[in-house]
């Protein structure tokens, strides 16, 4: 069944693409391979208009542009046919170097759908005459991790439709319904995000997907609304990032340990203590330096300054009274 | 199994001009590139031999030579290209293309930045879909220059000496390793290679490589080693591994997002408890005490006694 209607569907192509007029549906009803009824039988040429319909709106999802035109003012019947300049891929020629980055980008999604886009991509260009060697790669393979609904949110962000999803920030109980004009995504470090206009807040708002609990559903009519002009999404997802107060903490460290706080240091010198080293640590906030001093134990003693000192001594004699098991 | 017409269709479509492209092409490479098996192209282009131009005469008719190995198209019916890319495809091709200019290692080779131009100007309209995602990996300066350095090798196949940090036993090492590939894996770059001291293929983070040093010597990686399937992550519990349970509270639910953890289990009255596995004790005691008392060990018990006793230990140090 459904290669007869390929088939039907590439002579309809071959037809509309060859012919400089606009085909009227009956007219291609006579000449397209498929199509052949009699137009006197009701039922039968009602079941060629559904087909047909159908046939259009196949070939509209896949991309081929079919042009319509009402013949004139006199005859109100439709004519089609496709124009070849807006159904060819332009002329494109790739270096073996631009191909090969070309392949490797193809790679770069493990996204179900837009995997098989990539695929269908790049088998395009093969028929432009590009030739992309399966084989060549780069010496670095970047892979990101896949996000089922990443697929339905760009599909959201083209058509301009809203999307609905249940989010559960780590700090809540509950995950909440969110509704969400999207205007883009950002994969950023590993994590896919979702920018856009949150209509339940009436303001900006960006959404990790691996927060996202179940399925993400777009919802409404399609352009809905129009995304701001050269949103930097990014920025959204990174927020301020200038670093606020920038300090220097120096600490004592048993010599030999705590490898991980040396690579950071600014300065190590041997102590007056022996068997131990006087380290000095940039920092930004001080209760994450202390949260890091406190893991080495025994082996650091925060010297300077109070802040971080009295944080440290907190937080371990919470931890030293800490009944582990159930 | 059935073929659906929105996968057949544009393969249909595409195969034509490919073909023409590459006269007596054969049929076992053409098939390779087209994705498909050696049968499931000669049922397409059985296909293709009944379709044409109206009229469906001879003359019509898409027309080929075919023989048992190679195939030629001598009437193409007027598909003599490929249909545009769909807006789906660009953006595919495009993002996927300004994130391998984001990678550290490649971000100064051109051939990414000639072939993402070429492709745009392709693209036309169903490029502007790719103008609203954005891949951004944020690698440091150290990173890149690394990655930099470790691609040269790679190239010239040349082993490396390095300085590395292991977080795990928290101590710095030197060692010679053969590179075998560079992988971006969820925003973090490793360098995969054959360590010399370990005798095995081990993952380097470029982040904790202190020193590297190209040597004239040539790379040795053993025929096969490395090479595995990371998309599921880098990560992969070993037999030495050691699995903890963890109580979380509110506050620190972040940690389960933050580590790759194996189960969560939200509690009553708001508190979470995860498994996650430690490459060993040693690791497990500096991350859980640098947790703080959000965080609570439930299992093992010699890891909840270990905490507390450096707990108890390091405050002697504030006692004096």
């Amino acid at each position: 069944m459904s290669r007869v209607r390929t088939e039907r569907l590439v002579n309809l192509v071959i037809c509309l693409l060859s012919t400089r007029r606009f085909l009227t549906a009956s007219q291609i009803a006579q000449t397209v391979a498929g199509y052949e009824h009699d137009e006197d039988d009701q039922r039968a040429h009602e079941s060629f208009q559904r087909m047909f319909e159908r046939d259009k709106a196949e070939l509209r999802d896949l991309g081929v542009p079919v042009e319509m035109r009402v013949m004139s003012a006199f005859d109100t019947e439709t004519g089609y046919r496709i124009a070849r300049r807006d159904y060819e891929l332009p002329d494109i020629h790739l270096e073996p170097d631009e191909a090969a980055a070309v392949g490797l980008a193809t790679r770069f999604w493990h996204v179900r759908g837009l995997a098989s886009a990539a695929a269908s991509g790049l088998l395009k260009l093969r028929a432009a005459g590009v030739d992309v060697d399966p084989t060549a790669t780069l010496p670095v393979e970047p892979v990101v991790a896949a996000d089922p609904a990443v697929d339905t949110i760009l599909a959201a962000v083209r058509n301009r439709r809203a999307i609905t999803f249940s989010y559960r920030r780590p700090e809540d109980d509950e995950p909440a319904e969110r509704h969400l004009q999207p205007w883009g995504a950002v994969s950023s470090k590993g994590r896919w995000y979702v920018v856009g206009h949150d209509l339940d807040r009436d303001a900006t708002r960006c959404f990790r997907l691996s927060r996202v609990v179940g399925n993400v559903k777009a919802y409404g009519p399609s352009g809905r609304f129009e995304p701001p002009e050269d949103v930097d999404l990014a920025s959204y997802v990174y927020g301020d990032e200038t670093p606020s107060h920038q300090g220097k903490a120096t600490v004592r460290v048993r010599t030999g340990s705590c490898a991980g706080l040396r690579r950071s240091a600014i300065e190590v010198h041997p102590s007056d203590l022996a068997g131990w080293d006087l380290v000095q640590l940039p920092y930004r906030d001080p209760g994450s330096l202390a949260n890091r001093l406190v893991g080495y134990g025994a082996d650091v003693v925060a010297l300077e300054p109070p802040d971080v000192r009295r944080m440290v001594v907190e937080r371990l004699t919470a931890l030293a009274s800490v009944k582990g098991g159930r | 199994m059935a073929i659906s017409v929105s996968e057949h269709l544009p393969r249909l479509l595409a195969m034509v001009p490919y073909l023409l492209a590459r006269p007596g092409i054969r049929v076992e490479e053409a098939a390779a590139d087209l994705g498909v098996t050696e049968t499931q192209l000669r049922q397409d282009l059985n296909l293709l031999f009944v379709c044409g131009l109206p009229g469906y005469g001879p003359g019509d008719l898409i027309d080929m030579v075919l023989d048992d190995d190679t195939v030629t198209i001598t009437y193409h019916a007027g598909i003599d290209r490929p249909l545009r890319l769909t807006a789906d495809e660009a953006l595919a091709l495009i993002v996927g293309l300004r994130a391998l200019g984001e990678t550290p290692g490649l971000s100064q080779d051109d051939a990414i930045d000639r072939a993402l131009s070429k492709l745009e100007s392709a693209a036309g309209d169903a490029a502007s879909a790719a103008s609203r995602v954005a891949v951004k990996l944020r690698t440091s300066p150290t990173e890149a220059s690394r990655a930099n350095a470790l691609r040269a090798a790679l190239e010239h196949r040349h082993a490396v000496r390095m300085t590395y940090y292991t977080a795990t036993r928290d101590e710095t090492t030197d060692r010679v390793v053969d590179p075998i590939r560079l992988l971006v894996v969820d925003g973090r770059s490793y360098l995969e290679a054959w360590c010399r001291s370990a005798d095995a293929v081990r993952r380097f983070r470029l982040d904790r490589i202190d020193e590297l040093t190209e040597l004239d010597e040539p790379a040795a990686p053993p025929p096969g080693a490395g090479g595995d399937d990371v998309t599921g992550g880098v990560f992969k519990p070993g037999p030495g591994d050691l699995l903890i349970t963890l109580r979380l509270s509110r506050s620190a639910r972040w940690v389960a997002e933050y580590y790759p953890v194996e189960s969560v289990t939200h509690k009553h009255g708001g508190d979470t408890e995860i498994t996650m596995w430690a490459s060993d004790l040693g690791w497990a005691r500096r991350m859980v005490l640098g947790l703080g008392t959000d965080v609570r060990v439930v299992a093992p018990v010699e890891l909840a006694e270990a905490v507390r006793h450096d707990a108890q230990q390091a405050l002697l140090a504030y006692q004096e």
